[in-house]
């Protein structure tokens, strides 16, 4: 179904705490001149653009504004999408396969340090019963960590390995913003975020952003190697936070059942070479993994497994947990899965990846999830 | 070959200044309730939905997903946008390019805003750069205000033109069941002696801030033509942005660089050269009775300098050659995540005959725009065959 479309480029800003000199156009235009002169086209050749950003967080109504001139989007079709980057792949995507444009522009930006985490997010609570109490996303990651962690067996000490892990991992990724070699000690004594989450545990507030783009396959062709194909999608909307399971992820099952699909993978763990999946927190990544069948049996086993860096290879770039701000983790993603199945993942290149899945969460405890699989033209 | 796009259902809240006897979430169901209803469309054919809505005026950080009860999403796929007045045309714009795609056969567009929960002119004078705008921005009115005064110095229009489009838009609402403002009474004069909000603008010369929602049903041409007997087609869709900074385009309203691009675009997608003659019927985003007149000319329906000469005659009302918003259109009816999305509902309206009180006859071809931004343009045209 979505075998036309090509990914042709990427570009990263370094993820960041605070990049105070740079405003929201800056920090977009770093990335779209980055693209252009990497992939060699021209502006004037691009018609169609698609970003994603989120006006509480940017405090600016129609935040996409800010970056539409540096898009160059003048004249031309730029639509927003308020919800992760990866949702504008997946319409950037259609907008190619309807014919009506060649290349489509996609890009996602951040700055969670002009605000307030906590504050900016309690907008996300319903108003009636749940902002007076003073909710904001760290609570409720909370709330949902202690469901998953009393259904699953999974311990504070399996999200420390884990963590440990994608940190280590992160050091080989040079845009990556908190990587080390950090002992599960440090994790398990790092603050108390809410219930069982750690400050170590938990996405580090974050600014940066993200350009990928999208060609037809007329187009793609002159790309050569660097074109990698969309092979699959799938995305789906879950209930609010207080009207589910929280230690499930049903939505996330059935947009990768459909991703699959049309991607022709009947056994994930096997056939996938790389899952970039975002997981802001340590306890979503083998909830994650799971919804989207990339082990079978107990999450410790595969903790334990995933932390000696066996079986697939899951967020070699560190992954969202490492600092990547709303809006753009699941943008970043795409972006490393592209890079590994293209071969130019660098320092953290997964050998020999030809296939790779990038997924991006959205909402309060993951409401919306939006799968991607890839496929690179040969492998490396 | 892409699929081709119609559009088989929609259907409104009844919009009001504060709708307080809903939620979000029920306001939303009751535009999508009468949208399925409409189509004769169940739930379980919707394949995907697509969602409008400028939550900074709510103060609420994805508003949708917590009364995804109310709009039927729950296990279906999604997607949100957010591009301020454009927003519901440019969700109509994607539930297009995703059907035409192939990607879904079905797709169920909403667009909502409840104003009443929040601060829309708070919300507005954050569009402006932080820096250099925002200490001089005064919400909507403002804004409006110095686009229409560029427009006066241009020439050819005055405030009794302006007033006769807002006498135009209240009487054409008051035939609207669904409209928000309905003033059939209502004479030039009182429009001239209304309060002066920011001049050349006065308080009917503005749209109103409403609480409402609409849902439209979209789907390929196969099921289309099952489905039903006079589908609205989309022919074209287009998009044009520009002025990222309020002093970026001078004669910015008269002008209007990114609407005058889109129509033109639009027209020579589907073979139109002369709009006045062959549009049946425009729903046009006129923010004000000012804008309305710069838009005539900016979508090519009179000479630049003959705005005021259109109203004039009578050509863009009822009855006219070229009448525009029969729905009373954005000065009666304002929930801004919605706004737009009434724009192509009431084309489409206008095209599967179903208008009712506000019928224009025989229609075949119908202009929908949105408007958003500071001055950025969404265009499509509708029409009842392909």
């Amino acid at each position: 179904m979505t075998s036309g479309v090509a990914i042709v480029g990427v570009a990263q800003t370094c993820y960041e705490a605070a990049k105070d000199h740079l405003a929201y156009n800056e920090l977009v235009y770093e990335v779209v001149a980055k693209l252009l002169r990497e992939t060699g086209v021209k502006m004037a050749d691009i018609h169609s653009q698609i970003t994603a950003s989120q006006d509480m967080f940017d405090g600016k109504t129609i935040s996409s504004m800010s970056v539409n001139e540096v898009v160059g989007g003048y004249l031309k079709s730029e639509a927003k999408v308020a919800a992760d980057g990866l949702q504008a792949a997946l319409y950037g995507a259609a907008r190619i396969l309807s014919g009506s444009f060649e290349y489509t522009l996609i890009t996602a930006h951040a700055k969670e340090s002009e605000s307030r985490r906590p504050a900016v997010t309690v907008s996300m609570f319903d108003p009636f019963t749940q902002r007076p109490l003073g909710l904001h996303d760290a609570i409720s990651s909370g709330l949902q960590a202690e469901r998953y962690l009393h259904v699953s067996g999974v311990t504070e000490e399996n999200m420390a390995e884990l963590s440990r892990r994608r940190h280590l991992d992160a050091k080989k990724n040079p845009l990556a913003q908190r990587a080390g070699d950090f002992t599960t000690k440090q994790i398990l004594e790092s603050p108390q975020m809410a219930g069982p989450l750690r400050e170590m545990m938990v996405s580090p507030s974050s600014d940066g952003a993200c350009a990928v783009l999208l060609a037809s396959a007329e187009r793609a062709s002159a790309f050569g190697k660097r074109a990698v194909w969309i092979t699959g999608t799938g995305n789906c909307t879950d209930a609010y936070w207080t009207e589910r399971d929280l230690a499930e992820a049903r939505a996330l099952e059935l947009a990768a059942a459909k991703a699959y699909k049309a991607a022709g993978i009947r056994n994930p763990a096997k056939e996938l070479d790389v899952a970039e999946i975002s997981a802001r927190c340590a306890f979503e990544e083998p909830m994650y993994a799971d919804a989207l069948q990339l082990f079978d049996g107990d999450p410790r086993a595969w903790i334990r497994q995933s932390a000696k860096g066996e079986g697939i290879a899951v967020n070699p770039s560190g992954g969202a947990i490492t600092g990547n701000p709303t809006s753009v983790a699941g943008l970043t993603r795409l972006a490393e899965a592209y890079l590994q199945v293209s071969g130019q993942a660098g320092e953290h290149q997964v050998a020999g990846a030809r296939t790779a899945l990038a997924h991006a969460a959205d909402g309060i405890c993951g409401q919306g999830h939006t799968v991607v699989v890839l496929r690179g033209n040969s492998g490396n | 070959m892409p699929q081709k796009v119609a559009i088989i259902g929609t259907g409104q809240t009844k919009h009001a200044a504060k709708r307080t006897d809903v939620n979000i979430r029920e306001l939303v169901n009751e535009a999508v309730t009468r949208a399925l209803i409409d189509a004769e469309v169940q739930l379980d054919e919707i394949d995907a939905i697509m969602i409008g809505n400028m939550e900074p005026f709510e103060g609420f950080m994805f508003p949708e997903h917590w009364a995804v009860e109310g709009w039927g999403g729950y296990l279906k796929p999604s997607v949100k946008f957010n591009t301020g007045g454009t927003v519901g045309t440019t969700t109509i714009a994607a539930s297009y390019y995703y059907i035409a795609a192939g990607i879904y056969d079905t797709v169920l567009a909403i667009g909502f805003e409840k104003q009443s929960d929040g601060h829309t002119q708070t919300a507005i004078t954050t569009v402006g750069d932080p820096v250099w705008e925002r200490t001089m921005m005064a919400g909507a009115v403002g804004n409006f205000a110095l686009m229409a005064s560029t427009f006066i110095a241009e020439g050819g229009v005055t405030d009794e033109h302006a007033a006769k489009v807002a006498v135009k838009a209240r009487h054409n609402g008051a035939r609207n069941v669904n409209a928000h403002l309905q003033m059939p009474d209502l004479k030039v004069e009182d429009v001239m002696k209304s309060e002066l909000l920011s001049w050349p603008v006065r308080k009917l010369d503005m749209c109103p801030q409403s609480d409402g929602a609409v849902a439209v049903v979209l789907t390929a041409d196969h099921l289309a033509k099952k489905r039903c007997a006079r589908p609205a087609w989309i022919r074209a869709v287009t998009t044009a942005h520009e002025q990222q900074y309020m002093g970026d385009s001078p004669k910015r309203l008269a002008v209007m660089r990114s609407q005058t691009a889109a129509s033109r675009r639009l027209y020579k997608m589907v073979g139109i050269t002369n709009p006045r003659k062959e549009l049946d019927v425009a729903e046009i985003y006129e923010v004000a009775s000012w804008a309305e007149l710069a838009m005539y000319q900016n979508l090519g329906f009179c000479e630049p300098g003959e705005a005021g000469k259109l109203i004039d005659e009578g050509v863009t009302l009822m009855g006219g050659e070229l009448p525009v918003n029969p729905s009373g259109g954005v000065l009666c009816t304002n929930p801004i995540g919605a706004t737009a999305m009434i724009r192509v509902a009431e084309a489409a309206l206008q095209v599967m005959g179903k208008a009712g009180e506000h019928q224009v006859p025989n229609v075949k071809t119908a202009l929908a725009t949105g408007y958003g931004g500071n001055a950025w343009t969404d265009a499509m045209i509708l029409s009842a065959s392909f």
